[in-house]
């Protein structure tokens, strides 16, 4: 089995070796072979993703044939190990994940060069740049973290298993989500350094590259948000961010990522900031490649570094090549990403996009910051210091906070100058109805001098509604005239403005998303938690809530041993559920883990950690944590996820409508 | 009550109580001792005046005077009683919101990498030892400087959750304002040379477009107009 896997490893290099240094050969000679020999190029391309797959797949049968002969499935899986874990195995350590990386690649690149007839040589120059990150990982694979390395030895009875924490459903889907997201980075960055190269005329790429950056930022923002309700369902400290290295490593890409596909717009419409694109997506990319190095490297330490060894230099080589190539590119022909238009008016969408790229990177810099700091640190001054949360929240929630206020101001602004009448007719009253909404939160008791977390907490809910206002506000003018003119009702109006435009009404409903979210942020400055030793019938109250103990259980299965407590929960001497907060003991890797049982409304989660018991008195210990609107974050990530795939639906042929009324209709949800 | 038990104490115990909005906490705390501490007693001291004052044959503006003096230094004591309860009370507070406070502002040194207050391992080889010893120092009364910098000395500075602002680990914090300003500046400064750049036109009567290049404008124009 490990043979196989082995050739397979061994010929997709070759494979792909083959690919970058014909493709090279092709585009520079215009020779009478040159084409035959690029169409070789292309389809060793396309061939290296069936090899890799095999590879994928000998792995994965070996896992689930409890093969403990191959290294790989010994640390990471067991015989008891259920089917899905076994699956998951191929991502859940250093080497699978690597080959998960090169397999989603070579996905993406199987893509690309299928679809090359689009425009042969910006595809040609495209597949050879990804065909050279190919390279890099599949040298990875070959010589530095082989899966397919054998057991020294007597041959094992069972594995170690799998690491309890990474036991969990959400496992066997956030992984791959956020792969999809940092390796997709992959195309926009190979199209963008194809179009630089060849001085590729006119915007096309972009327009070729943007489905490309936009699937490839929705599976980001979804790993990124799955890997936060997995913190906050495993580990059982209560929440979901910590600003750990590994974190804010998925962090990075993301708010570049976000910045692009914002700037992009300027490129598309205005033929500006080209150079500043062209950077972007390197640095994406480039934070993407950072964000594997942190991850494996063990430069930093994390919480959720699960596969770390010494392959760190590989990737500072590889970030260095990557960095020396896109300057040198760039230095070349960086006459060709002239801008061709000038910023008329400092009140435009223009300069609001200039601003919320100048945030977003302002915050990518600052999480990059924070993460290296401490190595900085011990560089400087010989010690090493800890760049947590209070730092994070401190420097990155003003930033937010301006953030929030351009997602509601620069939609609504016009392409090259708004006037101030504009800005009074869509500004005014979700203006009062946001500060309407303060002060009747501060009536009811919110009181933002007491604490600078209650002020922020204010701001964000007062720039979430100014944001949902404007939004709704677009919504609903838009859907009356097509109404008008149409005879349909406003809801009918508004799904068919938002198919006239998806892009602009899909980028919308993710605008609508994130400040859902953000309301779910605000509230975690309300979180409460009481930790109790708990017998019995004894009985703990937080917030409106009493848990009254019922009684403790133990369960045994092939996999783990687990005990459990049977809490009854009250809210108004009611009872309204019962909660089983569960503690693991892992056989095989002899580790424990927790499973927090929670209550989850739209109000506030009830979420009980059973810790163990205490090691003195023998009483069980009982953690509960109040967390108000939690469930708006998840919430808001669904909204997010229907935005974008309503972008990606291609635009509806606009209505149409008789000479009259064409004559009265104001240009609403025009044709992207 | 826990709150009025002492925090150490409670940390031997593994026992936390943290909840945000202290200040409700408090007077939630301050009225219930006003309805059990006050009222009942009050009632029982007037009743017994009256009975021990009645007893005595006195006449009746007497025994009003002697009832109204009694019943105002039984009065006066149960107000110190009650002030003391209430300010030991509000000490412990004081004291748990502390706690609360410089939790937050440490990391359990087990590798974890979470925070102090944070760290849910049970039978984590640090983190009960660390709020046993931070309770200790909140109840003896050591400054929040004081305290902070007795961890620094004991688990070194990565025990600070944050860089301080001194010295070198001052640049931690200046830095990304400093983009930011800088950022800002950078901005202004392009958005200026951007507005200021000159219209090129040529020379003379502006000539007529036709074919592709009209096309061009009509694309930009049909892009600039867009909603």
């Amino acid at each position: 089995m490990s043979q196989i896997g082995s050739f397979a490893l061994l010929l997709s290099l070759a494979l792909c070796a083959y690919s970058f240094l014909a493709g090279i050969l092709a585009l520079v000679n215009n020779g009478p072979g040159s084409e035959r020999l690029g169409e070789t190029a292309r389809r060793a391309g396309v061939a290296s993703f069936a090899v890799v797959f095999l590879a994928a797949v000998v792995l994965v049968v070996a896992a689930f044939q409890n093969d403990f002969s191959i290294a790989y499935i010994f640390h990471h899986s067991n015989r008891d190990l259920p089917a899905p874990y076994k699956f998951a195995t191929l991502w859940s350590g250093q080497e699978g994940s690597l080959l998960f990386w090169a397999l989603l690649l070579s996905a993406y690149g199987l893509v690309l060069r299928l679809r090359y007839k689009t425009d042969v040589r910006l595809f040609a120059y495209a597949s050879v740049i990804i065909a050279a990150v190919q390279v890099f990982f599949l040298l990875l694979l070959n010589f530095a973290a082989n899966p397919f390395g054998v057991m020294q030895g007597t041959l094992p009875a069972d594995g170690t298993g799998l690491n309890p924490l990474l036991q969990y459903p959400e496992m066997v889907i956030h992984p791959p989500m956020l792969y999809l997201g940092y390796v997709g980075f992959t195309v926009p960055f190979a199209f963008a350094l194809a179009a630089l190269i060849m001085r590729y005329p006119g915007e096309k790429w972009i327009q070729i590259t943007r489905r490309w950056t936009m699937v490839t930022w929705g599976f980001l923002t979804c790993g990124v948000f799955l890997g936060a309700h997995w913190a906050y369902s495993v580990l059982g400290w209560g929440g979901y961010w910590g600003w750990d290295p590994v974190e804010n490593a998925s962090l990075m890409p993301w708010l570049t990522g976000t910045a692009f596909l914002h700037s992009v717009m300027m490129q598309e419409k205005r033929g500006m900031l080209k150079t500043w694109n062209m950077w972007l997506i390197f640095s994406t990319f480039m934070l993407s490649i950072f964000g594997t190095f942190l991850t494996r490297s063990g430069v930093v330490s994390s919480v959720h570094a699960f596969a770390q060894s010494s392959i760190g230099d590989w990737f500072v080589a590889f970030l260095a090549i990557i960095f020396a190539t896109c300057l040198f590119f760039y230095v070349k022909n960086r006459s060709h990403l002239r801008s061709e238009h000038k910023l008329e008016s400092l009140v435009s969408r223009e300069s609001s996009f200039l601003f919320n790229n100048l945030l977003l990177l302002v915050a990518c810099f600052t999480v990059l910051w924070g993460t290296l700091f401490p190595v900085l640190s011990e560089w400087v001054q010989g010690t090493k210091v800890t760049v947590g949360p209070p730092f994070f929240n401190r420097v990155n929630i003003p930033v937010a906070l301006l953030l929030l206020l351009l997602t509601a101001v620069g939609p609504l602004l016009a392409w090259r100058r708004t006037s101030v009448e504009s800005l009074k007719r869509n500004f005014l009253w979700p203006a009062i109805g946001a500060l309407a909404l303060g002060v009747l939160l501060v009536a009811l008791g919110m009181k933002p001098w007491q604490d600078v977390s209650y002020f922020y907490s204010l701001m964000t809910i007062m720039l979430s509604a100014l944001v949902a206002f404007t939004v709704i506000s677009e919504f609903v003018r838009g859907g009356r005239v097509i109404g008008r003119h149409t005879s349909q009702n406003l809801f009918a109006s508004m799904v068919q403005l938002a198919h006239r435009n998806t892009r602009r009404y899909g980028g919308y409903i993710v605008h609508f998303g994130v400040i859902v979210i953000m309301i779910g942020f605000a509230g975690s400055v309300f979180n409460q938690d009481k930790e109790q030793e708990m017998g019995f019938g004894d009985k703990m109250t937080i917030g409106a809530y009493t848990l009254v103990c019922q009684s403790y259980t133990q369960d045994d299965n092939p996999n783990y041993g687990s005990e459990w407590a049977v809490m009854n929960v009250f809210k108004g001497g009611k009872q309204i559920a019962t909660l089983n907060p569960e503690r693991r003991f892992y056989k095989a890797s002899q580790q424990t883990s927790t499973m927090v049982a929670n209550r989850s409304t739209p109000q506030e989660d009830l979420y009980v950690v059973y810790e163990g018991q205490n090691p003195d008195t023998g009483r069980p210990i009982i953690k509960v944590h109040l967390n108000p609107l939690v469930m708006w974050i998840w919430l808001g990530v669904w909204i997010m996820i229907v935005g974008t795939v309503v972008a990606l639906i291609p635009n509806a042929v606009p209505v149409r409508v008789s000479a009259p009324a064409r004559m009265r209709a104001e240009p609403v949800g025009a044709v992207d | 009550m826990k709150i009025g038990k002492s925090l150490s104490s409670r940390a031997k115990r593994g026992i936390w109580v943290s909840v945000a909005p202290a200040s409700c906490r408090l007077s939630r705390g301050h009225l219930a001792l006003g309805s059990a501490g006050a009222d009942a007693p009050t009632t029982a001291a007037e009743t017994a005046a009256l009975q021990v004052f009645g007893a005595g044959g006195r006449d009746s503006s007497s025994l009003a005077l002697l009832g109204m003096t009694g019943l105002l230094l039984k009065r006066g004591a149960q107000l110190v009683v009650l002030t003391l309860t209430v300010f030991t009370l509000l000490g412990a507070g004081d004291q748990s919101a502390r706690f609360n406070d410089l939790g937050h502002k440490m990391m359990c040194v087990c590798g974890c990498n979470q925070i102090l207050l944070e760290c849910n391992h049970v039978g984590c080889a640090y983190s009960e030892r660390m709020r046993a010893e931070l309770a200790t120092a909140v109840d003896r009364g050591d400054n929040d400087d004081l305290t902070l910098q007795g961890f620094v000395q004991k688990y070194g500075t990565t025990v600070m959750a944050a860089p301080t602002k001194t010295g070198f680990n001052r640049v931690a914090w200046v830095t990304p304002y400093l983009v930011l300003v800088l950022g800002l500046v950078m901005v202004t400064v392009i958005v200026r040379a951007w507005r200021s750049r000159p219209l090129v036109l040529p020379d003379g009567s502006v000539a007529a477009v036709h074919g592709a290049e009209l096309e061009h404008f009509r694309n930009q124009a049909r892009k600039d107009t867009e909603v």
